[in-house]
């Protein structure tokens, strides 16, 4: 639910006082629905001359999407707005050669719609790099965190980075610029996600419908109860996958609730038992005949000042969100490695608050930290099986969790972002879904955030 | 007059019998889930039968998957019911994520209802009328029905049928401020006006079963469920209902000093009355239900198979003029029971006997294992067997967990399968159980669990 303010700013007589008062006005956001376009108008592709064949590949895609695609600003029809800019830098040898393309993005800038989007497709730097190529492929980061706190109404702004061997048309850099383009990343902002070239697209080759990329699959989701977990069951099964929701038998009237929403089953555990893994194996295997999505998303806050913070409160949430999510990982690889899984897409909530660190949350941020800090050693492991591991890091979402922050902190955490407003726990289960979803393959080892470009950390 | 002794019955019979039993399918438990269990007045108070048994159900659908399936009928009951709830059980499943393609029907026998229900389902698996049910039962005391006097009934039918302003004048004077009284429900037995305590209490007197004992069975049952939850036996047994996650009749921490404190809540107009609030079940709320299927119903549907429904046997005594007690039946049914099953006691490796009163399980026990009254009142050639206390209920029962009537015989059966399967999977072998109900009305359901 969009928070009173924000709806306030945006309808009737509150609109035009805030409007007159110049009273920051957050934008209602465009949310996905299943059936609606992928963006809100034409999107313009440009790209230096050097990367020329890579911005025709995103043309293409997009063209092959159904999206009206424009190579040059000026061809927009009078009265219309773009749906979307896509910035191909990935061949930009030198400094020089990006404002010829920046500069043409300017007066398209002016012609974007609300909830419209930028993003940017660049390189990755690698260690031999010359100095000039370095200044450019660092320098689009730059570029673009700034690019995306000028966006209005809205709109966001998020870059695609290229590792070394990976090319536009992959598969991964198409998926990513696609979610990127969508509803899907509505409070996705001011991010980068760096695609890996993938051979063979880890998948069986047959290509899931747009609609439905997780059919098929089975996903087990974590501290699926309520909140941010049950939002993340329903958008996995809205995607089509069979969905196991996990939780403590102490919520176990919620977890049936959302099981019984989503189709899927209630597996009653605590993540913190020696077995959970090997339990959680079973499961989905026996009962649902494999496993091929795992979401680290039970957590727990104790929070303390440390100077006050006693050995139940810091274990509890070390237990939990850290130890609980590595020891099942271990019993996955073990599975994948004797070849009862494959592909395994393991996903694991971590936090802003691991990032910038939170006063009171030694303990949570802590593990936050551990979790964005394992991610790309278990990427590694899942590697060789053809799975993927990645986290991501909400910001400010309006839970159950953030609704007991006293009513002036609440309000001032909601507006320290580009979007000024907090997230809906379904943007976090957004995310998820496309880095479980078979066109992800190649993004792995990734934390994104999704914090409508909070003000804190990168 | 004795019944039929098994040397009685001819081998012929016995054969065909096993014939008929080789043509019938199998009938398994696939698992269970019932509400925890709350004392009246408590946490359940505002729920309805109608809310606690959809929650069962509902528990149970999440947790095997059942959203949108036809299921070939649920059976089950409530004890104290709304007249407004005459097509309980329907509702309930119109109300749960089952498909509404499932039929279902209201079954009534007082505390046997459960098990007389899963009597009813598992009996169309095995005649191949239906491939899955589910068996349970609802029962709570807090939201109980209440009825007008039979005064103001009257009264207000003539009322209602009256054609003129003058009869139906006529009609109401005949009120008269007593018949204003509501009726609350009652639990005496109808024809000796004894409740069901007071009934109890005769035959533990006339078995002479102490107040030590009784109070030990009591304990153990707390003790045992206890541990049964700390376990985690209940993980995939129990879904939370209003925010209760536990049975909350259960006391961990009690202990046989605080039992012997109790006064004597029962029987007191006898020389010496031993049965207290400790060792008497409470009156309790809550929901239980059972998932029953084919063996090929459950593989299809990739799920897993706890146990095999074996047999059944009712039974009835007539404790309003005989000398039987009231809560004696199951003591009845089980040798013929055993018999038609060519079983004795010590073939089984749990006994499941409903805690109406920690001395009926103990009057039931003595009774079958008292050679005097095995020939005189069963027909038998001698006691039925003994009873290894160490294979007594467990992972506790109704004392520890209470009695919603209706409810208990799912409580029992889910339990009972998981241990049989535990058992088993432990063992390499067959594991066996044997379960008893007693009801109001001097009746009683029996069962035989196998490991599937």
């Amino acid at each position: 639910m969009t928070d009173t303010y924000t709806r306030a700013v945006n309808t009737g007589l509150t609109k035009t006082l805030a409007v007159k008062l110049g009273l920051p006005r957050p934008a209602l956001l465009r949310r996905y629905k299943p059936g609606a376009p992928l963006t809100v108008g034409p999107v313009l592709v440009v790209g230096d001359t050097a990367s020329t064949s890579g911005a025709d590949a995103a043309a293409a895609a997009l063209l092959g999407w159904g999206v009206p695609v424009l190579r040059h600003v000026e061809t927009l029809a009078d009265g219309e707005r773009l749906g979307g800019i896509v910035l191909v830098l990935t061949e930009t040898a030198r400094p020089a050669d990006v404002s010829a393309t920046v500069l043409a993005i300017s007066p398209a800038l002016k012609r974007l719609a609300p909830n419209g989007r930028v993003v940017t497709i660049s390189r990755a730097p690698v260690g031999d790099d010359s100095p000039e190529a370095a200044s450019v492929r660092y320098g689009v980061d730059g570029f673009l965190r700034s690019l995306a706190k000028e966006l209005r109404a809205g709109a966001t702004g998020n870059g695609i980075v290229l590792s070394e061997g990976a090319a536009v048309g992959n598969p991964s850099t198409l998926a990513a610029l696609r979610f990127f383009l969508s509803a899907k990343s509505a409070y996705v902002d001011g991010q980068t996600l760096t695609v890996a070239p993938v051979d063979g697209a880890g998948s069986d080759g047959s290509a899931p419908s747009p609609e439905r990329p997780l059919e098929g699959k089975v996903a087990v989701v974590t501290g699926a109860a309520r909140g941010i977990g049950a939002a993340i069951a329903k958008t996995l099964a809205r995607d089509g996958a069979t969905v196991v929701c996990v939780d403590v038998p102490g919520a176990g009237e919620a977890l049936s609730r959302t099981a019984n929403a989503v189709r899927g089953t209630a597996l009653q555990l605590d993540v913190t038992a020696p077995d959970a893994g090997a339990r959680i194996l079973e499961h989905a295997t026996t009962r649902h005949g494999g496993l091929d999505i795992v979401v680290h998303n039970a957590g727990i806050t104790r929070d303390k000042l440390l100077a006050n913070m006693d050995a139940g409160r810091w274990d509890s949430v070390v237990a939990v969100n850290l130890e609980a999510p590595l020891r099942i990982n271990e019993t996955l690889l073990a599975a994948s490695e004797r070849g009862e899984v494959r592909g395994l897409r393991i996903v694991t909530l971590a936090s802003t608050s691991g990032i910038a660190g939170n006063r009171g949350q030694t303990n949570y941020a802590f593990t936050k930290a551990g979790v964005m800090g394992n991610t790309a050693a278990t990427a590694r492991l899942l590697a060789a099986t053809g799975g993927t591991a990645n986290a991501v890091a909400p910001g400010f979402i309006e839970t159950e969790m953030t609704r007991h922050i006293p009513f002036v902190t609440r309000q001032v955490a909601r507006r320290l972002s580009s979007l000024l407003q907090g997230g809906e726990p379904v943007d976090v289960a957004e995310a998820i879904a496309f880095l479980a979803s078979p066109g992800a393959v190649g993004i792995t080892g990734q934390t994104l955030r999704v914090c409508g470009q909070n003000l804190v950390g990168r | 007059m004795p019944s039929r002794t098994p040397s009685s019955t001819t081998k012929r019979e016995t054969d065909t019998q096993r014939e008929t039993d080789a043509a019938l399918r199998d009938a398994v438990i696939v698992g269970g889930n019932r509400i925890p269990f709350s004392r009246a007045g408590k946490k359940y108070r505002d729920a309805s039968n109608q809310e606690m048994l959809t929650a069962a159900l509902d528990g149970l659908v999440a947790r095997f998957g059942l959203q949108g399936e036809r299921l070939g009928e649920v059976a089950a009951g409530a004890v104290l019911k709304h007249s407004r709830d005459f097509n309980l059980v329907r509702e309930c499943v119109l109300g749960s994520a089952l498909s509404p393609q499932t039929p279902a029907y209201d079954v009534q026998q007082a505390c046997a209802t459960g098990l007389e229900a899963a009597i009813a389902v598992t009996n169309k698996i095995k005649l191949g009328q239906i491939d899955s049910g589910i068996a349970g039962g609802t029962d709570t005391v807090s939201d109980a029905p209440i009825a007008v006097s039979e005064g103001l009934r009257r009264v207000l039918l003539e009322v209602s049928h009256a054609r003129t302003a003058q009869a139906r004048l006529k009609a109401l004077s005949r009120l008269r401020p007593a018949d204003l009284k509501p009726l609350t429900p009652a639990t005496d037995e109808p024809r000796t006006g004894l409740s069901m305590g007071e009934h109890q209490a005769i035959t533990t007197a006339r078995w002479g079963v102490s107040r030590q004992a009784q109070d030990e069975l009591a304990f153990a049952s707390h003790q045992n469920l206890a541990r049964a939850w700390d376990q985690g036996f209940f993980e995939d047994l129990v879904t939370p209902f209003r925010g209760l996650t536990r049975d909350d009749n259960m006391r961990p921490d009690t202990s046989l000093d605080k039992l012997a404190t109790l006064k004597p809540a029962f029987g007191r107009s006898l020389p010496e009355p031993t049965m207290t609030a400790g060792n008497s079940t409470p009156l309790t709320d809550g929901a239980s239900a059972v998932l029953f299927a084919t063996r090929e119903w459950a593989t299809e549907h990739h799920l897993p198979v706890l146990a095999r429904f074996v047999d059944a046997e009712t039974a009835a005594v007539d404790f309003v003029h005989g000398h039987e007690g009231l809560l004696m039946a199951g003591a009845h049914a089980i040798p013929r029971l055993l018999a038609r099953n060519s079983l004795t006691l010590a073939d089984f490796d749990f006994y499941e006997i409903h805690e109406a009163f920690a001395a009926t399980v103990l009057t039931t026990m003595a009774a079958l294992e008292d050679d005097e009254y095995c020939r005189t009142e069963l027909g038998l050639d001698g006691a039925l067997g003994t009873f290894d206390r160490n294979r007594l209920n467990v992972n506790g029962s109704s004392l520890a967990a209470g009695h919603p009537f209706a409810a208990t015989g799912g409580r029992i059966l889910a339990t009972t399968a998981k241990l049989v399967a535990a058992r088993a999977a432990e063992t390499g072998k067959t594991a066996r159980a044997l379960i008893s109900v007693c009801a109001a009305g001097g009746l009683a359901a029996t069962a035989i669990i196998e490991s599937a």
